[in-house]
């Protein structure tokens, strides 16, 4: 019996690096975006804060639009 | 199509049916923390998935050249044999969506045609190296590697996103948990319709209606797909609810890292050779994001059902399958009785699941206290035997363990209620 402990491996890392980054990114977009949400509050403005944000959300679509492309091909 | 006999219209059918109890049961894969933690209203949410499902159906032209992976010897089966398979494996996708329980769909059918195999030609037709590393590693593999990526990334968000203001992280989590289900969906789609067109084809090539190493007619990919989707839109609310609401409490960023884990588990998995179930990475990620917020709990009950649930599986439905072969084997009328006991217990299942409606309208809510069944299946016989009913005693000790005592009795104060219901109706 021959298991693919490699791939398996690979498995695990892959899955496990991709989900915290990608949940982290998102976290951070978020928190850009609130810090916005509060800025406007005061009247004021956070611009770098949402443009950050926006970054973060960009990269998380092209993961997804990475997914799209792995289950397609 | 000049050879298109009774049989293979049949086995089409059944197959057909497959595709659909495949559908509902796995809905809740993709979108039971979707419904539970509020981001779409259930309808929406199933309705998505069925149109993704449907487009998944159709994005790749990647025929499923091989059904079982190798787990039986497919040269020389016999039309009759995928009948019995698939009837294995649709009575045991009923039976464990009565219960509530997410169980794998692709195990199921594996087990059914190993069931059928055995019965048909003995032993020698299953390769026993296939079922440990095709079926036994992933299975305690997928919700490992899921449920700790859940939990990790569960404890991030908290931690990074402590200070968020409310409305941006309600607004962001909600668009988050939809791009990871659908995601899901689509993915599911793909791999699960396929599995019923790879059927369908090998059973109309076995047949001899169709030359052997054709693709599936245009008819087979739009009646898979559709069949699936359709079992997708009418959703396997029991399932839903046990995943969504049954297992843990899904707060928005929990459900966001536990579907975000399932996606990528179940694309990295597929991609890299070692296929893992979607059922089992979904369960784990929900089971890791549950363990992954301060003061989550995970309720252990549940989740012991639903292991033994899953080692059922292959044994269910591979003596469900083997029974029906052997019926099946004896001629016209073998394969008319198990099409008509399929076509009873289906009905059977469907009415005895009228008793106790769970649908979009209370797919959200705790199970109520009051016992259910009085007449208990194999089933759930079987699992109440092998799990201790759980009573208020161990929900104490539960929280006893935990470090946080006070903030876990609090949040797992509604668990005596919906945990005591199924086994309280089993062993009544």
């Amino acid at each position: 019996m021959k298991i693919d402990w490699a791939a398996l491996g690979s498995v695990f890392g892959v899955s496990l690096l991709a989900t915290v980054l990608l949940v982290g990114l998102f976290t951070l977009g978020i928190m850009g975006l609130s810090k916005q949400e509060a800025a406007t509050e005061q009247g004021g403005s956070a611009s770098l804060a949402v443009t950050g944000a926006y970054a973060c959300f960009a990269l998380c679509a092209a993961a997804v639009a990475y997914g799209i492309f792995l289950i397609v091909t | 199509m000049e050879h298109f006999t009774l049989l293979l219209a049949i086995v089409v059918a059944v197959a057909l049916v497959f595709d659909f109890t495949n559908g509902f049961h796995d809905t809740a894969n993709a979108m039971a923390t979707t419904i539970s933690t509020g981001a779409m209203k259930p309808k929406a949410a199933v309705a998505m998935s069925a149109v993704l499902n449907l487009v998944g159906a159709f994005l790749s032209v990647e025929v499923a050249k091989t059904i079982s992976s190798g787990l039986v010897r497919e040269d020389g089966i016999q039309p009759e044999v995928i009948l019995a398979a698939l009837v294995g494996a649709i009575l045991w996708n009923l039976l464990t969506w009565l219960v509530g329980l997410p169980s794998s769909s692709s195990h199921a059918l594996m087990g059914g045609l190993i069931g059928a195999t055995v019965a048909s030609i003995g032993f020698s037709g299953v390769n026993g190296d296939v079922v440990v590393t095709k079926v036994l590693i992933p299975a305690i593999a997928a919700p490992v590697v899921a449920g700790l990526a859940a939990m990790l990334a569960t404890r991030l968000t908290y931690k990074l996103g402590k200070n968020v203001g409310e409305k941006s992280s309600a607004k962001g989590y909600r668009a988050g948990q939809i791009a990871s289900a659908g995601l899901v969906s689509l993915a599911h789609g793909t791999n699960d319709a396929q599995k019923t067109m790879g059927i369908i084809t090998l059973a109309l090539v076995a047949g001899g209606a169709l030359a052997p190493g054709s693709n599936p007619p245009v008819w087979v990919i739009v009646s898979a797909g559709m069949a699936i989707a359709l079992g997708t839109y009418l959703g396997g609310w029991r399932i839903i609810r046990t995943m969504g609401k049954g297992l843990t409490d899904l707060q928005p960023q929990q459900g966001f890292a536990a579907q975000t884990s399932a996606a990528a588990v179940i694309l990295a998995s597929s991609n890299l050779g070692f296929s893992l179930s979607t059922t089992h990475s979904c369960s784990g990620a929900v089971m890791g994001a549950g363990l992954g917020r301060k003061g989550g709990v995970v309720r252990w009950s549940t989740a012991t059902r639903m292991f033994v649930a899953w080692g059922l599986t292959l044994p269910a439905a591979g003596l469900m399958a083997a029974g029906a072969e052997f019926v099946a084997r004896q001629g016209d009328w073998g394969v008319a009785v198990v099409a008509v006991f399929l076509v009873v217990s289906c009905a059977g299942i469907w009415l005895y699941s009228r008793r106790q409606v769970v649908d979009h309208t209370n797919v959200n809510e705790v199970e109520p206290a009051t016992p259910v069944a009085d007449e208990p299946g194999v089933v759930t016989t079987a699992i109440a035997a092998v799990t201790p009913p759980p009573t208020v005693a161990a929900e104490a000790a539960e929280a006893l363990a935990s470090d946080v005592p006070v903030v876990k009795t609090t949040i797992s104060a509604p668990t005596p209620a919906a945990d005591s219901t199924q086994p309280a109706g089993a062993t009544a």
